[in-house]
């Protein structure tokens, strides 16, 4: 390797660097603007027009920002914690590509590199929670450990899937498999898992169980300020970011679209990026409207249905290419698994017994004021 | 894949991890100096809410967190098998398919097994 390369390989991933900061401060601003609009406010619109300065302001303030260390917090541990949070959702992106040879480095392990690294962010979790010597911090903690290793399985299983029908972990050979169908019509069930257990990863509504604020007071951030704080913040939204464009990838087509041609940069980068940032409004959505799942029903969700679905999903997907069903087969018994599980879902909620309640109405007659 | 290639692919690798470091260290760096640093006991006190903390922080935890981390160091290690295996077996002989389909219904009656014996309700 020579040191031209060398150089070329550092400036590419200064590039993305810089990318990526511009791409969290404007998924900070659209969500808080995205939210408002659920919510029929305005979101943010003082600093700058249309409040388009607002996360650069975000940013200077938490940076002057002052870093609290509490009396009983381990140290080194509680200062290195953000560092294993975010250096590993960032070495993900040397191997996302964003166009046809738009890429630092198109691993052939490439999916497989990118399952592996994710999970590392889990280690950083726990230990701020342990180092932050805090109940609230190390309950939070712990629901991470439990939420993310959880949700991993059937993000391996419906990723596991896709190499199948692929043939290759690559992930751009991947996207050019993709040329004639988006996998998301071979597979639904896939597709679903992947983004569920994505949200998951995420701690994202409705899966926001360790930074909940209401009931662990922001998990195992508790104790952080400043610009330890805004580290787990930035490594938050690269995540967010990674998994819609992982969703774009694997399920959506990348950067191909019908009546574009798919080799050319320019129009492969916005193609790219117009299904990502659609894909990250519909994880914004989510959290504009749905409540925070119970712990247990998280769990029971991800182990008794996610889990078994992606081994049915396997299953499915290796029989029917080692007996090579026509795709559209494939297709349909994915989504009929996955509508059937819907409805055996919605039928035992709406048949599951009601908990009783005592409402105790105000009774004026109890009171002896109209007794006379 | 050569040697060669593979050094050059992991090396942009390494050096990912270096840049984020640096660049949180520029952040932390940038931080040090411009915020403001006062210290005062009750401000560096955990913050429970408002209660005065009670002095054993590093309670201890259910074990029921132990037992999702065990299974998912089983399903986990069982994914580095069939990852291999997915790319390959639709060339393989017919032996390959059905070794590993054995195996994950070995695994599927395992978690079922599980299931059965309450494992898996979240207590």
């Amino acid at each position: 390797m020579s040191l031209l390369d060398l150089l070329k390989t550092i400036s590419a991933i200064m590039g993305m660097l810089t990318v990526l900061s511009v791409i969290v401060l404007s998924l900070t601003l659209l969500e808080r603007k995205f939210i408002g609009r659920i919510q029929m406010r305005k979101g943010p619109n003082r600093v700058g027009p249309f409040g388009l300065l607002q996360p650069v302001a975000d940013a200077i303030k938490l940076v002057a920002k002052e870093d609290i260390l509490p009396t009983w917090v381990d140290k080194v541990i509680y200062w290195v914690s953000p560092l294993v949070v975010f250096i590993p959702t960032f070495m993900i992106w040397v191997t996302i590509p964003v166009a046809r040879d738009v890429v630092i480095r198109n691993l052939d392990m490439g999916l497989f590199y990118i399952i592996a690294f994710s999970v590392l962010s889990i280690v950083g979790l726990i230990s701020a929670g342990w180092a932050s010597a805090n109940k609230y911090a190390i309950i939070g903690g712990f629901r991470a450990a439990a939420q993310l290793i959880s949700y991993e399985i059937p993000i391996i299983l419906s990723v596991l899937a896709i190499a199948m029908l692929a043939g290759s972990l690559n992930l751009e050979r991947i996207v050019d498999a993709q040329a004639t169908k988006p996998y998301i019509f071979l597979q639904p069930l896939g597709a679903f898992l992947f983004l569920c257990g994505g949200l998951a990863e995420l701690g994202r509504t409705p899966f926001d169980i360790h930074p909940a604020e209401s009931e662990v007071v922001g998990g195992p951030f508790v104790e952080y300020s400043g610009a330890h704080w805004s580290v787990f913040f930035l490594a938050e939204y690269i995540n967010t970011f990674a998994i819609a464009a992982l969703t774009t990838l694997l399920f959506l087509g990348g950067w191909l679209f019908p009546g574009l041609p798919g080799n050319v940069t320019a129009s492969g980068v916005l193609v790219f990026l117009t299904k990502t940032y659609l894909v990250v409004l519909v994880i914004f959505w989510f959290r504009g409207t749905y409540p925070r799942l119970r712990i247990d029903q998280l769990m029971s969700l991800g182990w008794k249905v996610l889990v078994p679905l992606g081994f049915i999903n396997v299953v499915v997907t290796a029989v029917a290419l080692k007996t090579e069903l026509p795709e559209i087969i494939l297709g349909l018994i994915s989504f009929v698994i996955l509508a059937s599980t819907f409805w055996i879902i919605s039928v035992r909620m709406r048949t599951a017994p009601k908990p009783e309640y005592t409402v105790r109405l105000y009774d004026p007659s109890l009171e002896g004021l109209n007794a006379r | 894949m050569s040697i060669e290639e593979l050094t050059v692919n992991y090396t942009a690798v390494v050096i990912a991890a270096i840049a984020g470091f640096g660049a949180m260290a520029i952040m932390f760096g940038a931080s040090y100096i411009l915020a403001p640093k006062r210290r005062s006991e009750l401000k560096d006190m955990p913050y429970e809410c408002g209660i005065p903390p009670s002095p054993y922080s590093w309670s201890q935890l259910h074990v029921r967190y132990y037992i999702f981390a065990i299974l998912f160091l089983i399903f986990d290690i069982e994914a580095v098998f069939l990852f291999p295996w997915a790319l390959i077996f639709v060339n393989a002989i017919d032996a390959v398919f059905y070794e590993m389909l054995i195996f994950i219904a070995i695994l599927f009656f395992g978690l079922m097994y599980g299931w059965k014996k309450g494992v898996l309700q979240w207590r």
